[in-house]
């Protein structure tokens, strides 16, 4: 069950190379590498044998400075450079000493989430699923409209284009602390949504489905708005957003929810 | 609390120039509050920095400084005041939904105020004592709690490393078994929110706003140096004052 726009980026345990397209399929066997041990041979006989989960950094569907004005390249450099990829870096860290193994990405983070309980790998694992999803939900030359069925689905419920622009930059201006803001198709409603959260919960752990989603954490924008917000987010909803990537996702998302009769041709 | 914080300090404020810190466990600060409303209800004002913005180069910049001081500490003034503003017109209609639904506001933006105000406190130019070690009770004060003042750095650091998201990093003193603690807060919760005795001693603001245009994303360099600036002078005269 993935929503991304290219295939899942992560499976455990493997990564294959050439990188196919923007590198985001990777298989390579973390089998039979022996880590280097002062236990001698027997440690890495047994190491052998044992199978880690590994994940690996994606890259953003365009060249770093393709944001630019809006985001500039520095930004795009640090933030998934340095903070994406320490993400990346740290849950792989954890998952060597842990028995969490064969979850894809979608799946780790509601393991990890527990129910509200959160164990040690779920700030890494929703922050790494967090931004690869960041990325793919921006674009250059981006804003402006979402087009037919999104469009007709946020007209449905929000009543227009402009309302749902409000109340996305109105939820982002109340986050205090750092977060995120999407628009979610919840899956019991049947019904989009904006919602915030906090730190690095995302809407997957609650079942609902992430359509559009912006970081809200301080250093995704500092660099380049310092401490204008308001700024920020109207930028993201004028020049950055990518209504393509959110056709695509409710695309997948109706799969799952059924959001009306379907328009069968009548003979 | 918050309302009975502002009525029964309001002579308080007009004789002496202070402000209600709405926290149980601040000491008090000149310039907190100054404007009074009609009715009474006590504005909040920027307190000036007792140091030039460029004051504590090289470990914070002048500019994030500036940025900090004047933007964001000021917008949770005026965040502050008006959620003020709008609670005490829910509480005079009687409006308890209302009254309910502001706290957050309050907490966040009057925890941003109370925070802050502590933490230019907290910080001190290299060249007018900054980082000079604590002398006196507090020193014998951390020897006994941490064992030494490099493991209480050591421990302060690790934990404002560690916290996700945003948050504060604080040595706190609990004033009723009278020892010394390291305690986090999210967000801009104040001292007070992890425990009623808790009486901050120092501050460490590990936002992203504190350091990002310095440091990106190496907080820890961040934690290293900002003890170079630390005012432990202030931090000591909090600590006599609830021992003694």
């Amino acid at each position: 069950m993935g929503f991304h726009l290219l295939s899942p980026s992560y499976c455990c345990g493997y990564q294959a190379s050439p990188p196919i397209s923007h590198g985001l399929l990777r298989f390579r066997p973390v089998t039979g590498i022996p880590k280097p041990s002062p236990k001698g041979q027997l440690h890495q006989s047994r190491r052998a044998s044992k199978v880690l989960a590994y994940y690996g950094l994606t890259t953003p569907p365009y060249k770093l400075d393709a944001l630019e004005p809006y985001m500039s390249q520095r930004t795009l450099e640090l933030h998934w450079g340095k903070h994406h990829r320490d993400y990346v870096d740290s849950l792989n860290k954890q998952l060597v000493k842990s028995p969490l193994y064969g979850h894809t990405m979608e799946e780790l983070i509601k393991v990890t989430y527990n129910n509200g309980n959160p164990l040690p790998e779920f700030n890494n694992a929703a922050q790494v699923w967090n931004h690869d999803f960041f990325w793919e939900s921006m674009q250059s030359g981006g804003g402006k409209l979402p087009q037919g069925g999104v469009l007709q689905q946020i007209e449905k419920d929000f009543d227009s284009y402009s309302n749902f622009r409000d109340t996305f930059v109105e939820s982002a201006m109340a986050l205090f602390g750092s977060g995120w803001v999407w628009l979610v198709l919840r899956t019991e409603e049947k019904k989009l949504s904006v919602v915030r959260t906090s730190n690095a919960i995302c809407p997957l752990v609650w079942g609902d489905i992430p359509i559009i989603g912006l970081d809200m954490w301080e250093h995704a924008y500092y660099l380049d708005y310092k401490d204008d917000r308001e700024k920020y987010i109207n930028t993201f909803m004028d020049n950055l957003v990518s209504w393509h990537a959110a056709t695509v996702r409710m695309l997948r998302a109706e799969a799952f929810v059924n959001l009306g009769e379907p328009k069968i041709p009548v003979a | 609390m918050a309302l009975r914080a502002i009525a029964g300090k309001k002579t308080l404020t007009l004789g002496l120039g202070f402000g209600p810190s709405g926290a149980a466990a601040a000491a008090s600060f000149p310039g907190l509050g100054s404007g009074l409303h009609a009715r009474g209800l006590v504005t909040f004002s920027l307190p000036d920095l007792p140091y030039d913005y460029g004051a504590l180069e090289p470990a914070i910049s002048g500019e994030i400084m500036q940025l900090h001081h004047q933007k964001h500490h000021q917008t949770y003034i005026t965040n502050y005041n008006k959620a003020l503003e709008q609670l005490e017109e829910a509480m005079t209609k009687g409006d308890s939904s209302k009254v309910v639904h502001l706290q957050s506001a309050i907490k966040f933006n009057g925890g941003g105020h109370i925070n802050h105000s502590i933490f230019w406190q907290n910080l001190k130019p290299a060249n007018e004592g900054g980082g000079e070690p604590p002398h006196g009770s507090l020193g014998w004060a951390i020897d006994t709690d941490f064992g030494s003042l490099e493991a209480l750095v050591k421990t302060m650091n690790a934990e404002g490393t560690a916290l996700q998201g945003s948050g504060w990093v604080w040595l706190a003193l609990d004033r009723e078994v009278k020892k010394l603690k390291v305690e986090t807060t999210a967000n801009q919760d104040p001292l007070v929110t992890k425990g009623a005795n808790l009486v901050p001693l120092l501050g460490i603001d590990v936002w992203e706003h504190a350091y990002y245009l310095q440091y990106k994303n190496v907080r820890p360099d961040y934690l290293k140096n900002i003890w170079k600036v630390m005012n432990w002078k202030y931090a000591s005269g909090v600590y006599e004052k609830e021992v003694a």
